[in-house]
């Protein structure tokens, strides 16, 4: 077992744990952040989404070894002093969900995108999303809410790791 | 599904020198990058290594600096997303491409071109195009620094031309000619998340619109990314106009390629459609040029 420390959603945290140990199981068996859920556990499904110094990863990739001094940011670090970020509200008002399950990967991974490309083309919103799996929606209403996040009423995004 | 659980410690080395010690003091160890294909071994039950060499905190494996004479140096470490946004790798859109086709960008800010290399799958994005752009690999061990062409790198299904105690370090490109062009094109079942049925690397060099170099690379259609000689052989003295190719040389490189490629029905596709579309996807750069 070895100490590990990292930034979670802003706050500096510390487990024991075996290295190798997924850092999926380590957020949500370990630290209680349930947010993050596991689809096909080989980097498929996108539904573990979280980001990793600013960049979108699947957590059941990551050993937690290799999170060593970065910061984490998994959903329930996406809302800011009880406001949603923009493209959860905007998931919320255009329907973007039905079971939920790949939800909380989707809205990580379009916040991501948000962050480095904040005026991203229908067609980059797909390929950024391209990596994450719904079996419900059909998709349209995902990349609707992302595109409408990016509206020019659409409030500043928030919630940056 | 939690079932990783190895109690396998971990060797954390922070420069190049310490990854090169500790490799050549447990070559048991499974060494680890970006783990996009580790981590799916490890789940899946097929590797339980004593020990894991973690490459991750060597920073001065990551990064493109220019190299030489006009081409780069590419560090094992540098992950597709790296590529894709460095500048000096804009001289190489065929390689940029192959990167955006690697699973999706939560993999490509993960997945490392060297951990592409060494896993050495027959159907890895990114090594026809190494093969075509006749790129170089440095590997280090104890003895010092030795270079391989990507040519002569993948001896056999998942074999390969690296020592147990040597790292693959950093990965050399030569300067772009203003002559060539080059090119990618990966056929699977969908633009991302796809393990190709057939990828193609290619580059032609055209001197007053007469192939006078070529290098064609195939993934997915033998036990190694392979190169094609007897259709580069076939291409050579082409004059390519865009237009349709004559029947001769068409009927040519149809032979050469037949010959030179080794597709085996699996559960992504089977040897005819590979035949097939390895043979259209050639022929449709070649129409392109």
């Amino acid at each position: 077992m070895n100490r590990c420390s990292f930034v979670l959603n802003g706050a500096p945290v510390t487990v024991t744990a075996m290295p190798m140990r997924r850092l999926l199981d380590v957020l949500r068996e370990d630290l209680g952040a349930t947010g993050s859920k596991e689809g096909c556990g080989e980097g498929e499904c996108g539904a573990c989404t979280v980001r990793i110094d600013g960049e979108a990863v699947n957590s059941c990739l990551i050993p937690v070894c290799q999170v060593e001094g970065a910061r984490v940011q998994t959903v329930e670090g996406l809302a800011q002093d009880g406001r949603l970020h923009p493209v959860q509200q905007a998931f919320l008002v255009h329907g973007g969900a039905q079971c939920g399950i790949c939800t909380p990967g989707f809205v990580v991974a379009a916040a991501a995108l948000l962050d480095g490309n904040p005026h991203p083309t229908p067609a980059e919103v797909r390929e950024a999303l391209a990596g994450n799996l719904c079996r419900c929606t059909g998709y349209q209403k995902i990349i609707d809410a992302v595109v409408a996040a990016l509206a020019p009423e659409a409030p500043a995004a928030g919630g940056a790791v | 599904m939690t079932m990783i659980s190895s109690a396998a410690p971990v060797l954390q080395p922070r420069t190049v020198a310490e990854a090169v010690d500790l490799r050549t003091r447990h070559p048991e160890a499974v060494v680890i990058a970006g783990g996009t294909d580790i981590m799916v071994y490890l789940e899946s039950g097929t590797l339980n290594p004593p020990a894991f060499l973690n490459l991750r905190g060597v920073a001065a494996l990551r990064g493109v600096e220019r190299d030489g004479d006009g081409g780069v140096r590419i560090g094992a470490l540098t992950t597709h997303t790296d590529l894709i946004r460095s500048p000096l790798l804009a001289a190489y859109p065929a390689l940029t491409e192959a990167c955006r086709t690697v699973g999706a960008v939560q993999i490509q800010n993960r997945g490392t071109l060297g951990g592409n290399i060494v896993n050495a799958s027959p159907a890895g994005d990114t090594l026809p195009v190494l093969l075509a752009l006749d790129a170089e690999f440095l590997l280090t061990g104890p003895a010092g620094t030795r270079t391989v062409p990507a040519a002569a790198f993948w001896t056999g299904y998942r074999r390969m031309d690296l020592a147990r105690d040597e790292l693959l370090t950093a990965v050399l490109l030569p300067a772009p000619h203003p002559d060539d062009r080059a090119h990618f094109r990966k056929v699977g079942t969908r633009q991302a998340q796809s393990i190709s049925k057939v990828v193609l690397g290619a580059r032609l060099r055209l001197t007053g619109g007469v192939v006078s170099e070529a290098r064609v690379a195939f993934g997915s259609v033998g036990p190694v990314p392979l190169r094609c000689p007897r259709t580069e052989e076939a291409l050579i003295g082409a004059a390519l106009s865009g237009a349709d190719l004559s029947a001769d040389l068409a009927a040519a490189l149809a032979a050469a390629l037949a010959a030179d490629i080794a597709p085996i029905d699996d559960v992504r596709s089977t040897a005819a459609y590979r035949r097939a579309v390895a043979l259209r996807t050639l022929q449709g750069f070649l129409a392109s040029c």
